[in-house]
């Protein structure tokens, strides 16, 4: 067993781990685990034949223990059948016990007197036949021959003596007498005699022939009669022996040798008799265990059924109750309690109707007289030239401001839609790319006022999932308009991508983009970037909110990214196929030219060597090594996201074919402007300070100094001074880390890393940019 | 062509204030609207005046305007334009399968309101003479009408026209969007849900079988197209 025990332990962990996360069998005995786990996989856990025989052997047991596992009722009937079994047992021992005890202690008693009455007879007859015997034996002998004549006489005597001693039990006992064995009297006659057929070399043992020896007193044991003439079986018996003596005064032994068949016959009657009853008593116990287990487990399981159904959502259900027992308790406590849960359920589903309701009515009746005013207000801002300035002035800003009011109404109610659960998605097989160019085409005008081109990249394929066009539609509009309302002028960067079991638009600007913290806020209610900042094409404040939940409905993700001055990214990503859950996103959240890439970019084409490893680290580390405070992303509070897990493979194998050492500066209009490269010096002066990409070490200094000047942030500084822009972690909850080390190379993480994959695996880098454009 | 539709609009509607509102702009665009504010009153005023067009709000005192709808559009095609405060889909999509041919969202601009008219009214234009066949259904353009094997199938004008659209290229898949601009007149799109409705609508009418069309054919992903003649 050691052996055993000692080799349980690889066993157990390595080889079915499954069976020991089962929770239930922690119940199980310590000797079950063991021997499962010790002589059933541990000992044999180096044979493949004996763990497959053994296999074989446990699989007939694996449902028997899953049964016993599950039902309690059938583990309270073998632990009661079990227990009454060994009362049974118990009570059994100690009833035949006494009962023997019993019976033998009579027949010993009764035993004795007849043997003392025996003794007696037979000490007479010795002392009559000394008295008389002595004339007797000369008289019949006549002869000299006194030896032999005693011998004779001895003898025949002895004979006599058994026989009629014998005679008085007629089965019930039998006579055997022994020389002593002190002295060699077989010459004189004393030879073994016994009554009934006795073997009494057999029936008689000679520790009970040495205690006669030793004492004058009556000595008694038990023995096994067994006898010569094939008479019968041996049988026990009691033996009674004494030593007396012979008319000459000579010692021998008499002994008394009681059968005990009758008690033994009655001790097997009442054994028999007991055994029966056990039995009886221990299947009825089994079967009265049962049918009371049953008494209590029916309403358990049926309320355990009726649990499981309600919580399917059948709240009227309810268990039966009848009496007033304890399980009848139980069923008005858990029926009470369903009542509850349906009523209060029944209220929030009142309360959410009567929310809609409201939210209906509010509608209804808002609108209605705003529909007045706003006809109104059209029909007086049409006919203004008519007015003076003042009264023309007036009617253009009340035509301006109802158009702001309206669209308020309408976001705020969209809003309450989705708080009151009311938002409906009307999922069919779409193709982004139409819906991107509906929504770059409607932005244009305000793209043109703003100076700002709109490019798309990645629309080369088809871009198709299941989703709400209205509400993608209405998700993008909003970002696109947002990326170019904060854009500055510069270009703004649509991308699409399809991968995996997702598709994803990003949009991209190179305008003030965010600062920290600020990527998970964008999506809060009425949250503005910069309160002071003059609103020119008058938004909500609650479109990017409305995004997210579109998004959320959709089981998509809206994310978004951005460093101070380098711009932003935001990104949709939706599932491929309606209630499908994302694992990851086509395009990284973080753009391949954010200032932290392009300065890994720039130290690698200094260390060169470095590279292979940085890529490497990045690859593997998913890594997200700690971000800086500096850039910044997260993602959307919320959102089932645990974040970036790196960009599914890229479907369109043209990307890969795209120029690997596209040069960021190349963007048209962006990329020299906004993140300018330390050989380009190409900075604008209204550029952001401390976007110092890969600052030479000559350079920081001024570097630094710049970025503190304008850098409120002492992460700016640091970043700049890093030159390597830090890396941000999408992963998992927001976490927007610190400390870029200086060595860009090694600190690269692993959007890093994917974007240097990109020119075979096709990421959305420069080089697609450039492809687009 | 005339430079303007002119026509006469039934505006029924409970709001006396919307109403008037109503009744200036169309007045200003040269309609001659009629005005009737009870829902019971609606079918009776529609008799009455016999209008081009109905415009309908869709609550209403009494009968509500789906009731109406529903009564109007059985007695007649003539194109019904609700007025709704409500965007939600079970809202619109329940107007529209009571007979609605079009519906516009409260608040409205009147030109866009205006301009939905027009829409709906333009298609009462002299059509060019035209036979066209879809699955076994026979077109007349120019005589309005539809018959399978010689029997006529009753179509509301907007039915027919998405039907005519269809047919007229059926080697092409129309996408919802240009269905709505080919068909209701939009220039932007405005909300699929009504090509949807009235798809399905008019698969009621002209299908054998509307749960396996065969005239009006989905393109899944994309949009509709006429069935194989």
């Amino acid at each position: 067993m050691p052996e055993d025990s000692a080799a349980s332990a690889p066993g157990r962990s390595g080889v079915r781990p499954e069976r020991t996360v089962d929770g239930v069998r922690a119940k199980e005995s310590r000797w079950a685990r063991l021997f499962e786990g010790g002589l059933l996989q541990g000992g044999v856990q180096g044979s493949p034949v004996l763990r497959l025989l053994m296999r074989w052997v446990r699989r007939p047991l694996l449902p028997v223990m899953r049964l016993w596992r599950r039902n309690i009722q059938l583990k309270i009937v073998a632990t009661t059948l079990l227990m009454s079994l060994g009362v049974v047992l118990l009570l059994g021992f100690v009833v035949i016990g006494q009962v023997r005890n019993g019976l033998l202690d009579a027949k010993v008693k009764a035993s004795q007197s007849q043997a003392t009455g025996g003794f007696t007879v037979a000490g007479q007859r010795a002392d009559s036949a000394a008295s008389g015997g002595g004339d007797d034996s000369s008289a019949a002998t006549g002869g000299s021959n006194g030896d032999g004549d005693t011998v004779q006489n001895i003898s025949g005597w002895l004979s006599d003596l058994v026989e009629s001693l014998s005679s008085g039990g007629q089965g019930a006992f039998d006579v055997v007498t022994l020389s002593t064995t002190a002295a060699d009297n077989e010459g004189r006659g004393f030879g073994p005699r016994a009554s009934g057929g006795v073997d009494w070399s057999l029936s008689v043992p000679e520790s009970l022939r040495e205690r006669v020896d030793a004492g004058t007193g009556a000595v008694q044991s038990y023995t096994r009669i067994v006898y010569t003439k094939g008479k019968s079986e041996p049988q026990p018996g009691l033996i009674i022996g004494r030593q007396v003596n012979d008319p000459n005064g000579n010692p021998y032994q008499l002994y008394y040798l009681f059968p005990l068949t009758q008690e033994e016959k009655s001790l097997s009657l009442v054994k028999g008799t007991l055994a029966t009853a056990g039995l009886f008593v221990v299947v009825l116990l089994g079967a009265i265990a049962w049918l009371v287990v049953r008494q209590v487990v029916t309403p358990v399981r049926m309320a355990a059924g009726i649990a499981e159904r309600l919580s399917a959502g059948r709240l009227q259900e309810r268990m039966k109750v009848t009496g007033e027992d304890d399980i009848a308790r139980l069923g008005e406590a858990f029926n009470k309690m369903a009542q509850n849960l349906q009523l209060k359920i029944q209220q929030l589903e009142d309360l959410s109707r009567m929310q809609r309701r409201f939210v209906s009515d509010v509608s209804h009746e808002l609108r209605t007289p705003l529909t007045t005013v706003r006809m109104a207000a059209d029909v007086i801002h049409d006919a203004r030239v008519d007015f003076d300035p003042v009264t023309a002035r007036s009617a253009e800003l009340l035509a301006d401001q109802l158009d702001r009011f309206e669209t308020l109404l309408a976001d705020l109610l969209e809003i309450s839609r989705f708080d009151a659960g009311a938002a409906a998605l009307e999922a069919e097989p779409i193709d982004l790319r139409e819906v991107v160019r509906r929504v770059v085409s409607g932005a244009e005008p305000l793209a043109e006022r703003k100076g700002t081109r709109i490019r798309v990249v990645g629309d080369q394929q088809p871009v198709v999932a299941e989703a709400d066009a209205r509400r993608v539609e209405r998700v993008l509009r909003n970002l696109v308009v947002n990326a170019v309302e904060h854009g500055e002028g510069r270009d703004v960067l649509v991308k699409l991508a399809a991968a995996g079991g997702a598709v994803a638009v990003a949009v991209r600007d190179y305008g003030v983009g965010l600062k920290p913290g600020e990527a998970t806020r964008v999506f809060s209610r009425f949250w503005r970037a910069d309160p002071a900042r003059a609103r020119t094409t008058g938004g909500t404040g609650l479109g990017l909110s409305i995004a997210l939940e579109d998004a959320r409905l959709h089981g998509g993700w809206l994310q978004a990214w951005g460093e101070p001055g380098g711009g932003s990214q935001f990104r949709l990503t939706l599932p491929r196929t309606a209630d499908e859950p994302l694992r990851g996103s086509p395009i990284p959240l973080e753009p391949a030219d954010s200032r932290r890439h392009r300065g890994r970019k720039d130290a690698e084409r200094r260390e060169g060597g470095t590279g292979a490893q940085a890529a490497a680290d990045g690859r593997n580390g998913s890594g997200f090594a700690p971000g800086t405070g500096a850039s910044n992303v997260s993602s959307v509070p919320l959102q089932p996201t645990s974040g970036d897990r790196g960009p599914l493979p890229p479907r369109t194998p043209r990307l890969a074919s795209e120029s690997p050492a596209a040069d960021p500066t190349a963007f048209p209009g962006s990329g020299a402007r906004v993140v300018p490269r330390p050989s380009g010096g190409v900075r604008r002066v209204d550029g952001p300070a401390g976007a110092g990409g890969a600052g030479a070490p000559g350079t920081q200094g001024g570097r630094d100094g710049a970025a503190g000047a304008a850098g409120a942030e002492g992460t700016a500084g640091a970043e700049s001074a890093a030159g390597a822009a830090g890396a941000a972690s999408t992963a998992g909850t927001a976490s927007t880390g610190s400390a870029a080390s200086t060595a860009g190379a090694v600190s690269a993480s692993s959007a890093a890393g994917r974007t240097r994959q990109g020119p075979s695996e096709g990421g959305s880098g420069p080089g697609e940019a450039i492809g687009g454009g | 062509m005339m430079a303007y539709m002119k026509g006469r609009v039934l505006v029924v509607d409970d709001d006396t204030a919307l109403a008037e509102m109503l009744g200036i702009v169309l007045r200003g665009e040269g309609f001659e609207p009629s005005f009737v504010a009870d829902g019971d009153k609606a079918l009776a005023a529609f008799r009455e005046t016999k209008p081009d067009l109905v415009l309908l709000d869709l609550m209403l005192p009494g009968r509500d305007g789906i009731e109406v709808c529903r009564l109007i559009r059985a007695e007649s095609g003539v194109p019904i334009v609700m007025l709704t405060a409500k965007s939600d889909t079970v809202d619109v999509v329940v107007g529209l399968e009571s007979g609605a041919d079009d519906y516009i969202v409260k608040p409205f601009k009147p030109k866009e309101l205006v301009a939905r008219i027009r829409a709906r009214l333009r298609r009462s234009e002299e059509p060019a003479p035209e036979q066209l066949a879809i699955g076994d259904l026979v077109i007349d353009v120019a005589g309005h009408s539809v018959k399978r094997e010689g029997q006529s199938i009753a179509l509301t004008p907007l039915e027919f026209d998405l039907l005519v659209a269809l047919a007229r290229k059926p080697w092409q898949v129309f996408t919802r969007e240009v269905l709505l601009e080919q068909v209701w007149g939009y220039r932007h799109a405005a909300d699929t849900r009504l090509v949807n409705v009235h798809v399905q609508r008019l698969r009621s009418k002209v299908e054998k079988d509307p749960e396996k069309p065969e005239i009006v054919v989905t393109v899944r992903g994309v949009g509709y197209k006429a069935g194989p003649s």
